[in-house]
């Protein structure tokens, strides 16, 4: 019974149909912000629903949340260098 | 690798002590892929957003012609498909091969509904002569055309992971016919979940660039 030891976590239906119904619901709240047709809460959306959205599926679709701080460290290093790449691009063009 | 090892008497049955799996070093494999990936989309959203910046107005005015119903729609479609592939993951973990096998089966039709949908979007965008170099699109704003030009490259890329996804799924759904994924190994099926995840994700971001730019 190898993977029962490195890979203890069996989550439920349940949990997975929860997160589920939550990216449903935060996909609404998203194009409900943008047709209001105002900027600074499209913006908001774009910001930090999707995000939210992505941190939903990563941790819990992915399994990140039950994974090693190994994993977790590694998924955290290529996030932050993708942040580090279009940080400095738009830092670049806009002090240009 | 070496031929698999006849399993010894004592063991339980679809144990195979001679076989070598390494089950953390497959799923960090497939990781490394997946940073791979999200640098190869990184690279586009950042193309996406300085001509967006450049060309706001354009942008703007394109992106009012995309298919709202449609991106949402098939947002839904997609997210939904995620869930049941992790519920494959669940069910064949669970012993239960027959639900692991449906819930497959229904990723990969979801799959399939999302690239249908595509299908009729892409084809009604080429019947108002948007395409990529197409007249109508070159009389056009530089930033409608690197607009519609951004749109199909990169929705077209993500129409080819899908595309991949499902063709990889049906390789699954074999495995699990034949008993190659069972309770106790199932990182195939758990990999595949990884990459269809990545692509659900990229979708995510996708919708509000597109759809929502307007």
């Amino acid at each position: 019974m190898q993977h029962e030891a490195e890979s203890p976590h069996i989550v439920g239906y349940a949990t997975f149909i929860k997160v589920w119904i939550a990216l449903v619901l935060l996909t609404g709240l998203l194009v409900g912000l943008s047709i209001t047709h105002r900027p600074n809460l499209a913006l908001l959306g774009l910001l930090v629903i999707t995000p939210t959205k992505a941190s939903l599926v990563f941790f819990y679709f992915m399994h990140l949340k039950y994974e090693s701080a190994a994993l977790k460290y590694m998924v955290a290093v290529a996030i932050a260098v993708l942040i580090i790449f279009i940080g400095l691009t738009f830092s670049d063009y806009l002090f240009r | 690798m070496s031929a698999p090892a006849e399993p010894l008497a004592a063991e339980p049955a679809g144990e195979h002590v001679g076989e070598h799996r390494d089950y953390a070093g497959a799923k960090l494999g497939m990781w490394l892929f997946v940073f791979t990936e999200l640098i190869l989309f990184g690279g586009l959203f950042v193309a996406y957003g300085m001509y967006r910046s450049m060309h706001a107005h354009d942008f703007h005015k394109a992106s009012g012609e995309l298919n709202l119903v449609l991106g949402v729609i098939n947002t839904v479609v997609l997210l939904t498909s995620s869930l049941t592939m992790v519920l494959s993951i669940v069910a064949i973990r669970l012993q239960r091969k027959v639900q692991s096998m449906f819930f497959l089966a229904c990723t990969m039709l979801l799959g399939a509904v999302f690239l249908v949908n595509k299908f009729f979007e892409w084809r009604a965008k080429f019947h108002h002569g948007i395409f990529p170099g197409s007249d109508h699109l070159m009389a056009r704003p530089p930033g409608e055309r690197l607009f519609f030009g951004l749109y199909f490259g990169m929705t077209g890329l993500h129409g080819l992971h899908v595309t991949i996804g499902v063709v990889v799924m049906s390789v699954m759904l074999a495995f699990l016919a034949r008993d190659k994924i069972r309770h106790n190994d199932f990182i195939k099926l758990e990999n595949t979940g990884l990459y269809w995840h990545l692509v659900d994700v990229i979708w995510i971001f996708l919708l509000p660039l597109f759809y929502l730019a307007a």
